[in-house]
């Protein structure tokens, strides 16, 4: 009697474990401070319902319940947003006595910017460049003008692009024409799908004019040369770091500056260093509202503070934290000597602005379609 | 002559065995061996962390829609498809085969193109707030898709080689359609639906591809294990990201056994009816009474009879 009753028993036993585990929220029973490094910390009483439920009709209340923000970014930001939503939480909170949740997702920067079109209900994004936000634009996502609503031009941190090399510098690599010998090999991500990888493009393009004096032939052989040197073309930023890292393939990594910093501190100064250029682009990464979401969900007094509150001094010192160049120049003069002086150009200086680089160079059949042909 | 062929014996299996050991064993010793290479307080934690569980939670919600839906599916198409004939049962095999065939990071997209805001239906579901894509629908209709033809290709092999012949007995004897599924057909696939439910199971907890496509990457929120994982792996979490990842490994060993366990029935099960159909054919007729007449206070057994179809 006994071993028939057996595995109905055990089947019954492990069916009440799973549903006590789905039913069991567990962002519900989070204490705060448990887990470091979770974005969730400081938001220990949220009851986390579905995205959809909560925040309605909130505009401004005064002490009202939860509210829950998600922030759409790209690759690299992923530990300093988590820093900072802890921080906004905690700003929000002694504020308005509102407890404020905001879920992070990071992907490529284009793809995330289609999968806000595509539906995903972003309150806030945070991604590598403005045309990808313009693309929300196009779509009646963002308000036209999305880039005057905050102080420069919606970019409240910098970044440039910098070389990580292995320990020691073993091919010597000092600036940008080293990186066309054809004994280098340069690994960075597509600028089709990257974010990141198109900042580089315009810094290696930027670097060839400015030094051929503006001869657009030299730039475009320059370019054509240094891609010959990439062995492998991943489609995000941190693809391309784990490539250079984990898998060891090349001898120079075209790395956003925050991203080369950050190599070094989490696997250790041991293996690589940072090379910084002559010449560099100054890489603006746009931040904005999405106007159509954060209506739908009444979430916009929160979402706006929320990017304004990049620009404050924690905001700001946070950023320097994880090696974004500060705008706040108080800020900026207390990291000075992190953040070596390079000489750095604007994508609207030298290309015209961000729609015309696109159009020019990543679109189908635009120039880097010619410069880059695999397999050569 | 003897010695050459064991040579030959023995070289191939330690080719076999090699082979296992280097692409089999090793990576899944490395999973383990990383994810403890923090020590175990550091595998708990990874586990405990909110982000975590609130994946584990997550794929087991998918995993107990999907399952039940693409079991009750495999039903109806292997009874369908393995009882009867009609126009188009080969184009029907081929449909249920299909979501084998495609990647699934078009089985993905396929969704977004139906669901997405820009999709076909998408300005009606967003009219109504209702959200498919990048929210848990989505997810469970993503994997459902991929997961379809396991349940489903179980059956079908097995019921077409079963034949009819209980089923027309059954009818023949007067019972119900509900009653010859429940009683006569249902006993008979039992191992091979429990074989096809576990192969099903294993592929829906560890969906990847268009899981990660119709996601969002929401953390905590819609994160499957195996997103979570990626997602630590790229933060440079590689002991945490092994950790959740050791957990997928678990589940991949629980299945294994089950499958081996559920084979072994199976196998049995064949046996034991065949030995009943022998047993039938000789002394079928002599059963009943010889109970009968053992029993105390001499019961008519004319129930016991209509039990045994």
């Amino acid at each position: 009697m006994l071993t028939k009753l057996a595995l109905p028993l055990l089947v019954l036993a492990a069916a009440a474990a799973i549903a006590a585990l789905i039913l069991w929220d567990p962002q519900r029973t989070s204490s705060s401070g448990s887990g470091p490094g979770s974005d969730l910390a400081a938001t220990a009483n949220s009851p986390a319902p579905g995205r959809t439920g909560n925040g309605g009709g909130a505009e401004l209340p005064a002490a009202g319940g939860p509210v829950e923000i998600l922030n759409a970014s790209y690759d690299p930001t992923r530990e300093f947003y988590q820093d900072y939503n802890a921080a906004f939480a905690a700003y929000w909170r002694e504020k308005t006595g509102q407890t404020v949740t905001v879920k992070q997702s990071h992907g490529g920067s284009g793809k995330q910017a289609r999968a806000v079109i595509d539906g995903l209900e972003a309150d806030v994004v945070t991604l590598a460049l403005a045309y990808d936000i313009d693309a929300l634009r196009k779509q009646g996502l963002v308000a036209e003008g999305w880039q005057e609503r905050l102080p420069y031009r919606s970019s409240p941190y910098t970044s440039t692009i910098v070389f990580l090399v292995r320990k020691g510098n073993p091919k010597g690599i000092t600036d940008w024409d080293d990186l066309v010998r054809p004994d280098v090999e340069v690994v960075t991500p597509n600028p089709k799908t990257s974010g990141g990888a198109r900042w580089n493009y315009l810094a290696a393009w930027g670097y060839a004019l400015k030094s051929s004096n503006g001869d657009e032939g030299a730039a475009r052989d320059f370019v054509t040369r240094l891609y010959r040197n990439v062995p492998v073309l991943d489609s995000g930023a941190r693809g391309s770091t784990t490539t250079f890292v984990e898998r060891g393939i090349g001898d120079v990594l075209l790395a956003w500056e925050n991203e080369a910093y950050l190599v070094l501190k989490e696997l250790g100064e041991g293996g690589f260093e940072i090379v910084t250029p002559s010449t560099s682009i100054l890489a603006e990464p746009p931040v904005a509202v999405v106007d159509k979401v954060v209506d739908a969900r009444g979430t916009r007094a929160v979402a706006e503070a929320y990017l304004q509150y990049l620009y404050s001094e924690e905001g700001q010192e946070i950023a320097a934290r994880h090696y974004y160049r500060p705008r706040l120049a108080a800020v900026a003069a207390r990291h000075r000597g992190e953040f070596p002086d390079i000489r750095l150009f604007t994508v609207d200086d030298v290309f015209g602005g961000w729609e015309k680089a696109q159009q020019t160079h990543f679109a189908d059949g635009g120039v880097f379609d010619h410069v880059y042909a695999p397999g050569k | 002559m003897m010695d050459e062929r064991r040579i030959v014996r023995i070289l191939l299996t330690t080719l076999a065995l090699g082979f296992l050991g280097l692409f089999l064993v090793v990576p899944l010793v490395l999973v383990f061996a990383q994810a403890f290479s923090a020590g175990l307080g550091a595998y708990v934690a990874a586990i405990a962390q909110p982000d975590a569980l609130s994946a584990i939670r997550l794929s087991l919600i998918v995993a107990l829609i999907t399952v039940p839906l693409n079991t009750i599916f495999g039903l109806a198409a292997g009874w369908s498809i393995g009882k009867f004939d009609f126009r188009g049962k080969g184009l029907l095999v081929t449909l249920i085969e299909l979501p084998v065939a495609v990647s699934p990071v078009v089985s993905g997209l396929v969704f977004v193109l139906l669901f997405g805001a820009q999709g076909l239906a998408g300005g009606w579901l967003a009219a109504r707030g209702i959200e498919v894509i990048f929210a848990v629908p989505g997810i469970v209709l993503a994997t459902t898709f991929v997961t379809f033809p396991y349940v489903a290709r179980e059956l079908i092999a097995f019921m077409q080689s079963q034949g009819n012949e209980a089923e027309e007995a059954a009818l023949v004897l007067g019972a119900g359609g509900v009653q010859t599924f429940l009683r006569v057909t249902l006993p008979n696939i039992k191992w091979s639906l429990l074989y096809g439910v576990i192969q099903a199971n294993a592929r829906t907890l560890g969906e990847f591809g268009a899981v990660s496509v119709v996601s969002g990457h929401i953390r905590g929120e819609t994160n499957t294990i195996p997103l979570h994982v990626e997602i630590l792996y790229n933060e440079y979490s590689f002991a945490a990201a092994f950790s959740v990842a050791s957990l997928l490994v678990v589940v991949a060993l629980l299945t294994l056994a089950a499958k081996r366990a559920v084979g072994w029935r199976a196998a049995r099960r064949r046996a034991a009816a065949e030995r009943a159909a022998i047993h039938r054919e000789t002394g079928w007729a002599d059963r009943p009474s010889a109970r009968t007449s053992s029993l105390p206070g001499g019961r008519p057994a004319a129930k016991v009879t209509t039990v045994e179809v």
